[in-house]
């Protein structure tokens, strides 16, 4: 997995590439929690990329709504779509978190 | 497709191995991408719960053999560990809010939605947990 973040105006982007899963979601977590730590707590995740996603996938996620939510941030998620979307789908995730059709649209709706 | 079976160490640091054995076990087989998708989820919840449960006291194995079961493909996870049967696990609330959502419980979710049929058996001191995939008809959607 790759985790690339870039900071625009409104919140972090944060494009995830590859796998999130039981091997790659640790190493997601520590990086979003420095981001989180470091002040970026409006964060849009950019899942284009991302191919596949698992039960542990979906806690890192789970875990970065918690930090979020406790510091009075804002967390919104772009581009599900294939398999992740499935994933998404089949655990009720997708109706818990904000949905957006494309990164430009997530950052519209944090500005 | 004949049996074909392979032993690893049960850590989840093997997780890409197992993955691609089952992968190009799928891709012998010619399963179609939303079902192999599926079937490379429900091997990933079964092999790291047996990585993260199996042995509590130490190390041990996971065997995984990928067989044909008529026209459907068949995955079998074995594990000499403890006597566990993950399918007696409750299934989680989907829809309990973010925050009061307890961690975990979904990897048992995705075993069993994934799968068209998974059943588990205690066997010679072996746990086996045994998934059965049926290829989409064509037109289902992945």
């Amino acid at each position: 997995m790759e985790f690339q973040a870039r900071r625009e105006a409104a919140a972090v982007v944060v494009a995830l590439v590859g796998r999130l899963d039981a091997v790659t979601a640790p190493v997601y977590e520590t990086r979003m929690h420095e981001l989180i730590d470091g002040g970026d707590v409006r964060v849009v995740i950019d899942f284009e990329r991302l191919d596949y996603i698992s039960s542990a996938g979906l806690r890192g996620l789970l875990v970065t709504a918690k930090q979020l939510k406790a510091k009075g941030g804002q967390l919104r998620f772009a581009n599900i779509q294939g398999g992740v979307r499935a994933v998404f789908d089949m655990s009720g995730f997708g109706s818990m978190f904000q949905l957006d059709e494309s990164v430009a649209s997530a950052l519209t709706a944090l500005s | 497709m004949k049996p074909d079976t392979r032993c690893y160490a049960a850590r989840v640091d093997n997780l890409d191995a197992v993955t691609r054995f089952v992968g190009t076990c799928a891709d012998r087989f010619g399963l179609d991408d939303g079902t192999r998708f599926r079937l490379l989820l429900a091997l990933e919840e079964a092999f790291v719960n047996v990585c993260r449960y199996a042995y509590p006291e130490g190390t041990g194995t996971a065997e995984v053999t990928c067989e044909s079961d008529g026209d459907a493909f068949a995955l079998a996870i074995a594990d000499r560990g403890r006597p566990f049967d993950v399918l007696s696990l409750p299934e989680p609330d989907t829809r309990a809010d973010v925050i009061l959502r307890p961690v975990g419980g979904l990897g048992v979710h995705f075993i069993r939605t994934c799968a068209s049929s998974a059943s588990y058996r205690r066997d010679d001191g072996r746990n086996i947990l045994r998934m059965v995939f049926r290829p989409a008809e064509s037109g289902d959607q992945p």
